[in-house]
């Protein structure tokens, strides 16, 4: 029986082209930048300095307070500079430039593929053991796992949801991670489910990837507590709050977090992260991106090193076609455009994505015809056609009122509007004043 | 005349007389004891309820000016010396004077000089592009073109020049509320000292990169090489991460920084031509 | 990689619907009603609808490009429909000058000095519709019957509409029953055998085109289901009490503005409210004040007051009613 969540959603047709092309490892490139924030919160600290021999899976950069996590080398070979690159967002950072030399590995990951199933790690130790191989959230949100791992004092948490959604179009790297390491991936869910002390977890999975859904439904056989629920196909139901809402029923409370419904969401990349982090001892400096687009002489899904420049990837895809009006760096609906390819991929690129010029273009704006179409689409029930003028308008009180905070910037709305009205820029705009002016109160 | 006729008026009269009544005790129990000063004080200010002086209109304004005992700090902008004059007449008090500003963009970041490495096709908002991305030019601090700070200028004397793609601003219209500066998301316009014949003298760059990416990515860049600050007789130039910057009220438009500049990055407006130069700016030169 | 990018925020896809999709979806949605017109009326129905659409568009487009001196936006289809919509309002026989005038008042008054598509805050159509019935009453309540395609415009046979045979017969005191002997038969009224405007005529046709409205996503089922369902009930309140002084729910149903209003005018995305809920309340309002006006008030038909009069709550009802939020407020203590 599919499940969904009740409110919004919108049908962008899937365009997976990717999903039956096998994960191909690419090739370490002759030199990797490697930014030192690739995470929420405070970006690490750089610990080696120019000239420094280093070996893939060394620290390179060491986390900074709280909210942080470390960045480790992805490739081996010497310390070229420490330098402030463009990155994926167009401003600047601080990266750790490294020219590779051969493939050597720190020597206590152990490389081999055989599947390790036994958890010899305590719940504090496997926590301990995410915050030091620099796990974040592989859905692109990149938040520190261990922070995610840890239920703050007070909360209670009886349940683990496994993100296998993958609803945004085109992105295919979750989807090749289930068939094709789905035990590592189910290995994985139960060491979460150790750290968070919960005895079940469930998988959703959307109904456009049945090969994945029997595949881990065979597999979850052999371990305890896992189940897999298959999905409707409707966009944002990779949200977390909305997968929630349609796995368990619950809602989590505007303001509030998934925690406070008793539940923990991660992602499928997450999970095998955590595997190779806790039974191979290795930090997390590689990851599955999907290379794909209409124009594309040879879509696919790579392993690829952390740091390797985004040409490199569109190069082993048979290189941008000419037509090429649009890069992407993520899923369509939610992704960042980039304005220049020299950038290095981060642990939270799920994709690139290349447009044709006639994808390229917004359409011309017209004026709002208040059909309601976003409000239709919001998932959130919020009225995208007020909050966005309010946004504009520099109303922040009333945008405040009527929940601009609860967006999740999933873009139905945008993708909706017949006016092709820019509502999300707005709101996006209204909602960081918002936030900023509402963490100022507090501090007062 | 009909019975009809006569007691309608007299209706509507003693209606009428009841209304007065009632209106008149109203008043006198709410009513609002003021300085009768602020009344004036408001009327001899421009109206235009800008929120140049800093306060949230015109009446704000004059609650402030009536109760505070000097004018330290306080200016009305647009209507300038002659406004604040008859304001020191009506509270009694001497003025201070103010040196009259004008806004200037700092950037000439035309097509021609940052060359276009991506082209921006989101909300026409500067704010909305500057929270996106670096912007169309490899320079990450300079005008995006999108005219937030024209929206903001309510005495029409900024327009967007479609062929350099930045703010032009008409000083015989300016009055230095400021709007355009807080619009600004990249902190580009200044308010700077206005001279006679609208002379001006100023770094027109903000870019705080070292000096080998600033040029690449802008051929009129500063690339802080100092040499400006260093001819300059009045210690008018500082530098700060990378960027020169001209105190315009120390600057005695000397003009001996104008050909040190080795990009161009400094724009004399309003002078006399000296001689012809190999590298003219956009908009230098203007008579 | 010499290619120049695009850069914008997300999302960076956006659905096929355009707004003059929108529009061109209701100008087909109109056309099985616009061929019953032709059928019934002939010459006279095309000539009203051409002059209502040509006019519409005209002023539209004088405007913005002569007084407002902006783009013209005809384009967007929306001028179309305004024309189409008040043709539809009004008798097949209505002189060309008087539609200009209604097209005048539509389109220049009551949508274009209030800002233009999206800021009018009644329904365009209508606001000309009612304006014309009130400076000309005569060419404005003289209905031609319908005669097969004819070649007849404003020499038209005309006669009184069933709604009108009903309301005046009622106040003379005549019994309901032998009103009824007087009128077409319910499936007679239900194909558009009947006097009155041209659009109003045929209930099938516009049926047809409100279904296939709701299958194109265009409009929602709320608003037009709402209407007709209070006014069933109401009518169907008032028969039960006393069949001999009040007409039958089907008939009210049939007759009358009521089938092209609650589809067609009642729907306009800029008039009517953006919820579910608030398209509910909308949809009672408009059925409500339909039946006073047409069982107690002077004019025979109300649907076009009743919409204008709901068109003026609507901001309320937008203020006021909100959908619902995901997740319960969290108090921070």
């Amino acid at each position: 029986m599919l499940k969904t969540f009740p409110k919004g959603g919108i049908h962008p047709p899937e365009n997976k082209l990717t999903a039956d092309r096998p994960i191909v490892i690419l090739p370490v490139p002759s030199q990797v930048t490697v930014p030192v924030s690739q995470h929420i919160g405070a970006p690490a600290v750089p610990v080696v300095e120019k000239g420094a021999a280093v070996k893939a899976g060394q620290l390179i950069a060491q986390a900074k307070g709280f909210v942080s996590t470390n960045i480790h080398s992805p490739v081996s070979g010497k310390v070229n500079k420490i330098d402030t690159v463009v990155d994926t967002t167009g401003y600047k950072q601080t990266a750790v430039v490294i020219d590779a030399e051969g493939d050597e590995w720190v020597e206590t990951i152990d490389r081999s593929a055989a599947l390790v199933k036994e958890i010899t790690l305590s719940r504090e130790q496997i926590i301990e053991r995410c915050q030091q191989c620099g796990l974040v959230g592989m859905g692109g949100a990149t938040f520190p796992t261990h922070i995610k791992l840890t239920v703050p004092a007070g909360k209670k948490c009886d349940m683990l949801i496994i993100n296998g959604v993958e609803c945004e179009p085109y992105l295919t790297s979750d989807h090749r991670l289930m068939l094709e390491k789905g035990a590592e991936v189910l290995t994985g869910v139960s060491i979460i489910m150790k750290a968070l002390g919960v005895e079940n977890a469930v998988i959703g999975i959307e109904a456009n990837k049945p090969d994945a859904i029997s595949q881990l439904t065979e597999l979850a056989k052999d371990f305890k507590g896992i189940t897999v629920q298959p999905l409707k196909v409707k966009y944002p139901q990779g949200g977390e709050k909305q997968l929630i809402k349609a796995c368990t029923g619950r809602e989590v409370p505007s303001g509030g977090l998934p925690v406070d419904v008793g539940v923990v969401v991660q992602n499928v990349g997450t999970s095998f992260a955590v595997y190779e982090a806790v039974q191979k001892n290795k930090p997390l400096f590689e990851r599955v991106v999907t290379v794909t687009g209409k124009s594309v002489k040879n879509p696919g899904n790579f392993m690829v090193r952390v740091g390797t420049p985004v040409t490199a990837l569109i190069e082993a895809a048979g290189g941008m076609p000419d037509d090429t009006g649009k890069v992407v760096n993520g899923g369509p609906m939610m992704g960042k455009a980039l304005a220049i390819t020299d950038v290095p991929v981060t642990k939270g690129t799920s994709g690139i994505i290349m447009f044709p010029a006639d994808a390229s273009k917004r359409a011309e704006v017209m004026p709002c015809i208040r059909c309601g179409k976003c409000s239709s689409a919001c998932a959130m029930g919020l009225e995208p056609w007020l909050i966005s003028v309010l946004g504009q308008k520099a109303m922040y009180e009333k945008a405040e009122q009527e929940k601009i905070t609860d967006c999740m910037e999933c873009g139905a709305c945008a993708y909706t509007c017949p006016a092709k009205r820019p509502l999300l820029d707005y709101i996006r705009l209204g909602k960081a004043t918002v936030i900023r002016m509402a963490r100022e109160r507090v501090t007062k | 005349m009909s019975s009809t006729v006569l007691l309608t008026i007299a209706m509507l009269s003693a209606l009428g007389l009841l209304a007065a009544i009632i209106l008149y005790f109203v008043a006198q129990k709410f009513r609002v004891v003021e300085d009768p000063r602020i009344d004036t004080v408001t009327e001899a200010l421009p109206g235009a309820n800008c929120g140049g002086c800093g306060y949230t209109g015109c009446r704000a304004f004059a609650e402030t000016l009536v109760k505070s005992t000097s004018f330290e700090g306080l200016n009305c902008p647009v209507g300038g010396a002659e406004t604040m004059g008859k304001v020191a007449v009506i509270l009694d008090r001497q003025p201070v004077a103010v040196e009259p500003k004008v806004a200037v963009v700092r950037c000439n970041g035309t097509p021609d000089n940052a060359t276009r490495t991506s082209y921006y096709d989101g909300a026409v908002s500067c704010r909305v592009a500057h929270s996106l991305y670096g912007g169309q030019t490899g320079c990450q601090y300079g005008c995006l073109g999108c005219g937030d700070c024209v929206a903001a200028c309510k005495f029409d004397a900024m327009y967007m020049d479609p062929v350099t793609q930045l703010p032009v601003i008409l000083d015989e219209k300016c009055v230095a509320c400021g709007a355009c500066v807080k619009a600004c998301p990249r902190s580009i316009i200044e308010l700077r000292k206005r001279n006679k014949k609208d002379r001006k003298i100023y770094v027109s760059c903000v870019n705080r990169d070292k000096g080998g990416p600033a040029r690449k990515a802008c051929k009129v860049a500063c690339i802080g090489c100092g040499k400006c600050m260093k001819v300059c007789p009045y210690e008018a130039i500082t530098m700060e991460n990378n960027l020169a910057f001209i105190d315009s009220f120390k600057c005695r438009l000397c003009r001996k920084c104008e050909p040190e500049c080795p990009t161009g990055a400094i724009l004399e407006i309003g002078f006399p031509v000296k001689e012809a130069k190999p590298a003219e700016p956009a908009d230098a030169a203007v008579n | 990689m010499s290619n120049i990018l695009n850069v914008s925020p997300s999302p960076h896809q956006q659905s096929a619907e355009t707004t003059r999709k929108l529009m061109l979806g209701v100008v087909i949605a109109l056309a099985p009603a616009l061929a019953a017109s032709v059928w019934y009326f002939g010459l006279g129905a095309i000539i009203v609808t051409l002059v209502s659409v040509v006019s519409c568009v005209a002023v539209e487009y004088l405007i913005q490009k002569f007084i407002l001196k902006t783009k013209p936006s005809v384009s967007d289809g929306s001028a179309i429909v305004t024309g189409l919509l008040l043709a539809f309002n009004v008798p097949s026989n209505l002189p060309v000058h008087i539609i200009i005038i209604g097209a005048i008042v539509s389109i220049g008054v009551a949508k274009m000095t209030f800002g233009g598509l999206g800021n009018n805050p009644f329904n365009p159509a209508l606001v000309g519709r009612v304006f014309l019935l009130i400076s000309f009453p005569v060419q404005m309540t003289s209905w031609p019957v319908p005669s097969g395609f004819n070649t007849g415009y404003t020499d038209a046979v005309t006669g009184a509409t069933p709604l009108a045979i009903m309301s005046e017969g009622i106040k003379n005191g005549e019994a309901v029953s032998a009103l009824m002997e007087k009128i077409p038969s319910h499936m007679q009224l239900f194909y558009g055998y009947m006097g009155g405007s041209m659009g109003e005529i045929a209930a099938v046709a516009l049926i047809l085109g409100g279904l296939y409205m709701i299958w194109r996503k265009i409009i929602t089922w709320h608003i037009p289901v709402t209407i007709l369902l209070t006014v069933a009930v109401f009518t169907g309140i008032l028969w039960a009490v006393d069949p001999t002084k009040y007409a039958d729910p089907l008939f009210h149903l049939l007759t009358g503005g009521i089938m092209l209003g609650a589809i067609f005018m009642a729907t306009d995305y800029v008039t009517s409210p953006m919820t579910a809920m608030g398209m509910i309340i909308y949809g009672i309002g408009i059925g409500v004040i339909t039946v006073l006006i047409r069982t107690w008030g002077a004019y025979p038909e109300g649907v076009s007051f009743a919409i204008l009069i709901m068109n003026s709550f609507v901001p309320l009802l937008n203020m006021y009613i909100k959908p619902k939020r995901f997740g319960k407020e969290v108090k921070h203590g």
